[in-house]
């Protein structure tokens, strides 16, 4: 059964934010104001990018996903954000490097385990130079919907 | 048979595909291995019974068992020489 909450109301296009800070926060009031983390998440996250960060140098547009402990979500989902500028992340494992964001996949799990598939299509979306740049670019909400589902498979 | 850690900031995102990813580069190659996924803050209680520690949170901590960092499983990017390092240790 289909448990992941996704549509086009936690896509974020454009999104102006002149920190990293900025950009979480924007991201997780979108998902408190519908309910599916709780007002916790965000300060939590926010320690959480602190102390290991997750800004990833890949191929051609760098990404970072952003996400913390289960308990601090309600329904599972996750939200992407179009950055208009890049924004600074910490490069994950890399202490003191940074790394100019343009993709912001914030992940909400809700539980410790059975998201194996999900994460590891997320990572072959992340090797896949044509399709970051697709969503980096792409203006219309729905045909990013369209093309996460099917390259997450929310079918599990 | 040697004991893997394999550890990331919550334990339950990017350790879940580093774990997936060391289980196949052992079975590939026969390798018999324990494979425990944790947070990189539980990686202390397992300081005397470890081998190896394979991980996407890089910290400062020594510890008396390699440390590895798995990145590149998740970005693709030099994944070939991460899997190398890994088999090294393994096969030691």
């Amino acid at each position: 059964m289909r448990d992941i909450y996704f549509d086009e109301s936690i896509i974020l296009l454009d999104l102006e934010a002149g920190s990293k800070e900025e950009v979480l926060t924007a991201m997780a009031s979108n998902l408190e104001e519908k309910g599916l983390i709780k007002s916790s998440y965000l300060e939590a996250v926010i320690a959480r990018e602190e102390e290991f960060a997750t800004g990833l140098p890949t191929n051609g547009v760098s990404v970072a996903i952003p996400h913390t402990d289960v308990e601090h979500v309600n329904t599972k989902t996750i939200s992407v954000a179009v950055l208009k500028k890049p924004v600074e992340f910490g490069v994950m494992g890399d202490p003191n490097e940074m790394v100019d964001v343009e993709l912001v996949f914030m992940l909400a799990m809700d539980k410790a385990d059975s998201q194996l598939n999900l994460l590891q299509n997320l990572m072959q979306i992340f090797q896949n130079e044509e399709t970051l740049k697709f969503l980096a670019n792409e203006k219309d909400k729905t045909k990013i919907v369209n093309l996460l589902e099917n390259k997450l498979d929310f079918s599990f | 048979m040697k004991t893997v850690l394999i550890a990331c900031g919550a334990g339950i995102a990017t350790s879940t595909v580093v774990n997936n990813a060391v289980e196949e580069l052992a079975k590939e190659n026969n390798i018999k291995v324990d494979l425990k996924q944790v947070k990189i803050s539980e990686v202390g209680a397992y300081a005397d019974s470890a081998d190896l520690l394979v991980t996407t949170a890089m910290t400062q901590k020594e510890f008396d068992f390699p440390v590895i960092n798995a990145r590149n499983f998740l970005t693709g990017i030099g994944i070939e020489d991460t899997k190398a390092q890994i088999l090294e240790e393994l096969k030691k």
